[in-house]
């Protein structure tokens, strides 16, 4: 279990590496530059420019430039505003995390309980309910999603907001309620959810059906106990396993998927920020937004790993 | 004479019995399972009656009065909601979004499916490699799947996109073709994986050892013993994934990094659509119920498939 954890752990830095290493070569295979525009700039502009930024240095040394500084946590200038990347990065994942987070606990509430009463309703009118919004949640796109909740809930009946975050811009305004504005909150927040939602909610449907299914459920029943207790005590509490070892995915995907309803909704998030540096040619930023979502998938695939070989002695590993 | 009659009436309700009695390949098999699955076939009547209307349809009667891009400034003509002529109301150009709509349906159609073809080649033919051409090979792809993973789809998508796009490939210049590969060059690793896992299980059963012992080549054993039989899941995975290259184009559409205007793709008419949602919201309505339809058609189909094809799930 040890070595396992050992090299599973040191397996993150090639893959790093390696991503590093792609996204490198694929931003410069592109021709054209950030300072490519249709009006030439004077030739002293652009040399002091390309000096800051050290674009005019050969590529292998940008390249190694790059490697040395981001393993130190240095992720290089952004060409807008001239801003540290890993403030960018700060800044937009600060939002993005709460987007993420929300939509977690909303996916979480919402898909256990639609899960756990389709199971409870088995072929019942609940449960195609159920199956149904799963089924519409898991196929049909955030963003299309998105757009008809704007549609509904913003030009129709014009209850909520859809321009910028409604959250907090800084970590400082956390417990400023003044900062909240829930009109703007709900609809990214619910399009954001839909598609963890409705996984959670099959996960959780199938699982809570096996549970149900088994000999000391009967036994429960047989000896008297109450179906509430029944239901909660013995079915709920071993029917979440399953769930549980979804989780993790799920968040990951949550803060790293979020680019496009981040997008839609004007909010500035890392996602916003790495699709407006992939249009700009903002290099520094793309490398650092890459790095940034590649080790948070990295870390909770890596975290799942280990959980299994920690929960499960079953897995055995070379 | 009477009773003979009554006796001989059972075997008419017998019929079916007996003609399940009859040998069926797994193929014929998987049919039937898959037209007893109402939700299937319901989707694969839908899915075929709109791909008449988008590929037949748009050249002939009132599906194909208008133009794709055809502009019409007259007044009152621009941002209508659907009438009589304009089933799906206009734009901002005075164009008709049921024609607009029908070539981006078209669009995800050919991208869909241009791509899962793609990644069939790619994937068999790299999986393949991987089970048969031994350890170094093996572990090449491993690693390289797991690097992929590593990375977000549609930010590596975004990637790729950009440098097809921004480099003049000779040969391939249609936007179209340029779209499916950079959802290709990222999307092939499943169904390699999924080959890989196929041919290393096959390679250990019973028919394919008897096949090896009566002497025939590997190149026979291969393609007549192994590849069929890794077709189910693969022929599962490419359905699936038909769906997932579609909302790959509608949302590379929808950030505005999508086949180039005029021409309209679904993602490009949810994102114009979404810019004028305050004056006409019919103009992002349409175009985003056709993703969905089309999503939730290749869904259906793919559970379909799959509860067919897989007999454990009977």
């Amino acid at each position: 279990m040890a070595t396992y954890a050992i090299r599973r752990v040191l397996w993150v830095i090639p893959v790093l590496w390696a991503v590093a290493t792609i996204t490198f070569v694929l931003m410069h295979l592109v021709p054209g530059g950030p300072f490519t525009q249709d009006k030439k700039l004077p030739p002293a502009v652009t040399d002091a420019l390309e000096r800051r930024y050290h674009f005019d240095q050969p590529l292998w040394k940008q390249y190694s430039l790059f490697l040395w500084n981001s393993s130190h946590g240095d992720l290089g200038l952004s060409v807008r505003g001239d801003r540290e990347v890993s403030d960018v990065i700060r800044h937009g994942f600060f939002v993005t995390a709460q987007l993420g987070t929300m939509g977690f606990v909303v996916a979480v509430v919402l898909g256990m309980t639609l899960g756990t009463l389709s199971a409870l309703n088995h072929n019942g009118p609940l449960d195609y309910l159920g199956v149904g919004f799963s089924t519409i949640g898991a196929s049909v796109p955030n963003f299309i999603l998105g757009s008809f909740l704007v549609v509904l809930f913003a030009v129709n009946i014009q209850i909520f907001k859809v321009l910028g975050w409604g959250g907090p811009l800084q970590v400082s305004d956390i417990f400023d309620s003044s900062a909240y504005d829930w009109r703007k909150l709900v609809l990214p927040v619910v399009a954001i959810s839909a598609l963890p939602a409705s996984f959670i909610a099959r996960v959780t449907r199938a699982s809570v059906l096996e549970v149900l299914s088994q000999d000391y459920i009967r036994t429960a029943r047989a000896k008297g106990l109450a179906e509430s207790r029944v239901v909660l005590r013995h079915t709920i509490k071993n029917a979440l396993i399953p769930t549980l070892t979804v989780m993790g995915p799920i968040a990951a995907n949550l803060v790293t998927g979020s680019f496009i309803i981040e997008t839609m909704f004007a909010i500035n998030g890392v996602g916003k920020e790495s699709i407006d540096a992939i249009v700009r040619r903002d290099y520094q930023v793309i490398l650092g937004t890459t790095l940034f979502y590649t080790m948070i998938v990295t870390f909770a695939n890596l975290a799942v790993d280990l959980a299994y070989a920690a929960v499960d002695p079953r897995i055995r590993y070379r | 004479m009477a009773a003979p009659r009554s006796i001989a009436a059972p075997p008419l309700l017998f019929d079916e019995d007996v003609s399940v009695g009859r040998q069926r390949g797994l193929w014929s098999d998987a049919w039937r399972r898959l037209f007893k699955n109402k939700l299937a076939v319901i989707a694969i009547v839908v899915l075929t009656l709109i791909a008449l209307t988008a590929f037949v349809g748009a050249h002939v009667g009132p599906t194909g009065r208008y133009a794709p891009n055809g502009q019409d400034y007259t007044a009152g003509h621009r941002q209508i909601g659907p009438t009589m002529s304009h089933w799906f109301g206009t734009d901002q150009l005075g164009r008709d979004i049921f024609s607009r709509a029908l070539e981006g349906v078209r669009i995800s159609l050919q991208i869909g499916l241009g791509t899962q073809l793609v990644v069939l080649i790619i994937g068999v033919a790299v999986g393949s490699a991987a089970a048969l051409g031994g350890k170094w090979s093996d572990n090449l792809l491993m690693r390289f799947t797991d690097i992929t993973y590593a990375f977000p789809d549609l930010l590596a998508i975004l990637l790729v996109r950009s440098v097809l796009f921004g480099r003049d490939i000779p040969i391939i210049t249609d936007a179209k073709v340029l779209i499916i590969l950079s959802i290709a060059l990222v999307n092939w690793t499943t169904i390699a994986r999924l080959v890989r896992g196929q041919m290393l299980s096959l390679a250990e059963r019973d028919y394919v050892l008897a096949a090896r012992a009566l002497g025939a080549s590997r190149w026979r054993v291969v393609t007549q013993h192994m590849l069929p039989n890794t077709l189910g899941p693969v022929i599962v995975a490419i359905t699936f994934g038909i769906p997932f290259a579609i909302f790959a184009e509608a949302a590379l559409g929808f950030l505005g990094l999508g086949v180039p205007p005029p021409t309209a793709s679904l993602g490009t008419l949810v994102n114009t659509g979404y810019g004028d949602i305050q004056r006409n919201v019919w103009e992002v309505v349409f175009p985003a119920g056709s993703v969905a339809l089309l999503m939730l058609a290749f869904t259906f189909i793919g559970d379909g498939l799959r509860d067919a094809l897989d007999p454990r799930t009977r």
